[in-house]
């Protein structure tokens, strides 16, 4: 990881949230920050070319716009790489990771409604020989302010 | 016309487009108003919408942790008797280095844990150190919880919802509320 300056910090840092909604948003912040728009702009899309900002943009609430599931499965070692790759050949799987666990296998599948989504779980267990939990977000308590990020 | 079906579908294209981000340039309401066929005034007319109808969490800069140096992520699953999970959710939900609280349902006997949250660190000591401190602050002493530390990512984003009209084109949405 490299050494980010005083500006790029704060771009990171302190507008994860709340970014100003007019037309001209990058001006805002330059404002605010006492640099040029082009500034604003050059540094943010370094970052993302970078691949440190994914985006910037509004983050959704979690299935306001279809549905999503958490799935996960246990599969031998040996055949992770295999059954990993099986689950990654369908469009709605994302967020595919291995974790330290008996459940070793968790990823993310998204669909346009309940109906399509457990036709698509179906379909991953029957071509990947392996069941799976299915753990659809019954709450969630995450109140989304950012994350704080801590400078060393 | 029917004017509801008309904004509906300029709101699916809307999200479709804004959740790529937007564009770092001048005026990008106006280039997503190019791209959707819409005026810069009816996007961010739009967008406002959206967001006062709650379906936005947070309108700003998305980092990704692991570029940050945050190497260690540790989804944290709890076991927590059903009466208080809204309590317990409330209270693990709220630390700043927390990113997701979740409640899901348990699938016994293989699976007992209801609560799902996860937890950026520098390395797993930061994450483990972050789980005590929860322990501690939310009196979770008796709670039995698991660490799941991520390791190989097999696939990031790129989902996309896969219609079934054959009339539509594909709608891809980032998942972000899950990254």
């Amino acid at each position: 990881m490299r050494q980010y300056s005083k500006l790029e910090q704060r771009l990171l840092n302190d507008f994860q949230h709340d970014l100003p909604l007019s037309a001209a948003p990058y001006a805002d912040l330059a404002r605010q920050l006492g640099v040029y728009e082009t500034t604003i702009l050059e540094n943010l899309q370094r970052l993302q070319t970078e691949g440190v900002i994914s985006r910037v943009g509004p983050v959704f609430r979690p299935n306001r716009v279809g549905v999503s599931t958490l799935a996960a499965m246990a599969v031998p070692a040996d055949e992770l790489e295999s059954v990993a790759a099986i689950v990654n050949d369908f469009a709605e799987v994302n967020h595919n990771y291995e974790r330290d666990h008996h459940f070793n296998l968790w990823f993310v599948v998204i669909a346009p409604d309940d109906k399509n989504l457990q036709a698509v779980l179906e379909a991953i267990e029957q071509r990947s020989g392996y069941p799976m939990l299915d753990l659809p977000m019954q709450d969630d308590y995450f109140i989304d302010l950012g994350f704080e990020l801590k400078w060393t | 016309m029917d004017m509801n079906l008309v904004d509906l579908s300029f709101e699916k294209s809307l999200i479709e487009v804004m959740s790529h981000g937007l564009p770092l340039v001048k005026r990008p309401y106006a280039l997503i108003a190019e791209q959707i066929d819409s005026t810069e005034e009816q996007v961010l007319k739009g967008i406002k919408r959206i967001i006062l109808r709650g379906d936005v969490k947070r309108f700003g800069v998305v980092v990704h942790h692991r570029e940050l140096g945050y190497r260690a992520n540790g989804m944290v699953v709890w076991d927590i008797p059903d009466a208080r999970v809204a309590e317990l959710g409330h209270c693990i939900g709220h630390y700043s280095f927390v990113t997701l609280c979740y409640q899901r349902p348990r699938r016994l006997p293989e699976w007992r844990y209801n609560l799902f949250s996860m937890i950026h660190g520098h390395d797993r000591g930061a994450v483990i150190e972050q789980v005590n401190y929860i322990v501690e602050q939310c009196g979770l002493y008796e709670i039995a919880h698991e660490i799941l530390f991520s390791g190989r990512c097999f696939k990031q984003r790129g989902a996309k919802y896969v219609r079934q009209q054959l009339d539509k084109p594909n709608y891809h949405y980032g998942m972000a509320a899950n990254e």
